[in-house]
């Protein structure tokens, strides 16, 4: 729709007014973080004596928990990819049997509450000392990230023309050595992006965090913000701070959606 | 796949010696077909441990008396539809049905509408319209744990700053319990999930109204069809398909919602909060009544099917059109 100059002030400051609206509840939690040296639970509007004490204090309490997050991001990213990237493949680029089916099932796993899989996964995982365990929560975790991951990036592959796999093909590259030197780094994008989602589910996974593990022993960053919900609290600042510090990622994602709204252009022009 | 049969400029056209190329052919079909197998296994066999097994395992859960004591004895009676009439003559299935049927619809509701508005908001093509929809995005992106943490401290009835606030413009007179009474705390997370659902719906609302080429509002603007006139006959119509879908999305994930819920009210007060999600992680993680919990949890997943059959049904409708 075109504007006017002056309509397209109004529009923007509007927009700028919407977001100020809906991200307010984003600044709080960084405005709180910055202002808890005091005991006291209220905070200023603005941080207007801005300290660190916060997230001095909520790294100390909180650091562990960070790095088991990351280390249990990390395997799930590993993960998934290596699982969903050869079936993305197969099921962008063979006909086989039963591709509907696999792609129906795929769409369905996304829609299965996990609390219905915590449920029957806890008494799985006890018997085979699982829980507790990061091995446990990143094998947990791949079943929010794999569904995903497999059919963003066949929604990539399928858009790559057959001629790139067909000349590997006659220069008698078998399907794996084409998937591995050919597919693989041409579609870097989409698996990148499979990828970033696949760290993000995981991160921000709290589900099974909070079912797979019993104690205090192996608590990812999501569990820590909920232990301190669960007592009395008496200040909000490591509260917040680790909120902040828990968001990093998303802020990550964002900037990188540029590069992910090329995949899809990518996307549109091949088809 | 193909290789190519060219004819051979030696002998004018006429294939030769058949036997060589075919042989070689047929065995990469068969190498081919064991390596498309061995490439898709691994994640078949993932979907059959982490989504097949858990849905076999939990129908047969929800028909035992699983207990904490199953762990160290290993039994599990069978009690046939025990679990299932036990939770639906509890004075808490009720509520549970209610809340979970007032928590969708209102999320959904408020979701919706909003995400609308700002989805038509953005066809606007102004400075900076880029950056705003994408800094959007932040709520939902966020940990769920994380969002629910802040708007705790926000909704804080004794010095949260939404009460303080309201009380400095004497637009209340008292401090609002927001999330601890049982008669306002539903409302409260239902806000809350609808700032968190509203990024979703105008990702979705927004890129189907893209679709929608200019020229149709150029020829209506020539009959005199613009802002709400052109919303209903043009924009509207066109975007019913992706409504639907919006809309069947909304309730599957707003049903399987735990995060915000727990992290808020816990359920609470007065079971005020309690949805089928939830009530079936406190049968399970907090009273350690497994089987019960799967109960729970089994009419939550044929509920959660249901919506996924419709959705199955009105994308499929909807990609069609």
């Amino acid at each position: 729709m075109r504007l006017t100059k002056r309509r397209q002030a109004t529009s923007t400051v509007i927009g700028i007014g919407l977001l100020a609206v809906m991200l307010f509840p984003v600044y709080w939690m960084i405005n709180t973080s910055l202002q808890s040296g005091n005991v006291g639970a209220s905070s200023t509007l603005l941080p207007l004596h801005p300290t660190l004490a916060a997230y001095r204090l909520a790294l100390s309490q909180q650091g562990g928990d960070i790095v088991t997050s990351l280390t249990i991001s990390c395997g799930t990213v590993l993960l998934s990819l290596a699982i969903a990237a050869p079936a993305a493949y197969v099921l962008a680029k063979s006909r086989i049997r039963g591709q509907s089916v696999i792609l129906l099932a795929l769409v369905i796993t996304q829609m299965v509450p996990g609390i219905v899989i915590a449920n029957s996964l806890y008494p799985a995982f006890d018997q085979l000392g699982l829980l507790n365990s990061r091995l446990g929560l990143v094998l947990a975790d791949t079943s929010t990230a794999l569904p995903f991951a497999i059919l963003i990036m066949r929604a990539f592959m399928v858009s790559l023309p057959g001629e790139i796999v067909e000349a590997a093909r006659v220069d008698g590259a078998g399907l794996v050595r084409t998937f591995v030197s050919i597919v693989l780094p041409v579609s870097r994008n989409a698996v990148i992006t499979a990828g970033l989602f696949a760290f993000l589910f995981s991160w921000s996974d709290f589900l099974f965090a909070l079912t797979l593990t019993t104690g205090t022993n192996l608590t990812p960053v999501t569990l820590g913000i909920y232990s301190y919900l669960g007592g009395e609290i008496q200040s909000w600042g490591p509260v917040m701070a680790t909120g902040v510090l828990s968001a990093l990622p998303a802020i990550v994602l964002l900037a990188f959606a540029q590069r992910f709204i090329s995949v899809g252009q990518l996307n549109g022009a091949v088809k | 796949m193909k290789t190519r049969d060219r004819p051979s400029p030696l002998t004018g056209g006429q294939a030769t010696a058949p036997g060589t190329p075919r042989r070689t052919r047929g065995r990469s079909l068969r190498q081919d077909r064991a390596a498309t197998w061995l490439l898709l296994l691994p994640a078949l066999i993932y979907i059959a441990l982490f989504f097949g097994y858990p849905i076999v395992k939990n129908a047969m859960m929800g028909s035992q008396d699983y207990t904490t004591a199953t762990f160290y004895t290993g039994s599990a009676p069978w009690v046939g539809w025990a679990n299932y009439s036990s939770f639906l003559s509890s004075s808490l299935a009720g509520t549970t049905f209610l809340n979970t049927a007032v928590f969708t619809v209102g999320s959904i509701a408020g979701q919706f509408t909003i995400g609308l508005a700002i989805a038509l908001f953005f066809r606007r093509r102004f400075p900076l319209s880029g950056l705003l929809r994408s800094l959007l995005l932040l709520p939902w992106l966020l940990p769920l744990i994380a969002g629910a943490a802040v708007w705790r401290w926000i909704l804080d009835q004794d010095s949260g700053v939404l009460n303080s606030t309201l009380l400095h413009l004497h637009l209340v007179h008292a401090a609002v319990p927001w999330l601890s009474s049982p008669g306002m705390a539903l409302y409260s997370v239902i806000i809350v999930n609808v700032w968190i659902g509203i990024p979703f719906n105008v990702t979705l609302l927004y890129s189907g109204m893209q679709g929608i080429p200019e020229e149709h509002y150029e020829a209506a603007a020539l009959d005199g069809a613009v802002g709400w006139k052109a919303f209903r006959h043009i924009t509207w119509p066109a975007l019913r398909p992706i409504v639907t879908v919006v809309l069947v999305l909304g309730v599957i994930y707003t049903l399987k919602v735990v995060d915000i819920i727990l992290g808020l009210t816990g359920g609470g007060p007065a079971n005020a909060t309690q949805t089928l999600a939830t009530t079936a992680y406190q049968d399970s993680f907090v009273q350690f009544a497994f089987g019960q919990g799967a109960a729970v949890n089994n009419i939550l997943l044929v509920v959660s099917l249901l919506f996924a059959g419709l959705y199955l049904r009105v994308n499929r409708r909807a990609s069609d059109e």
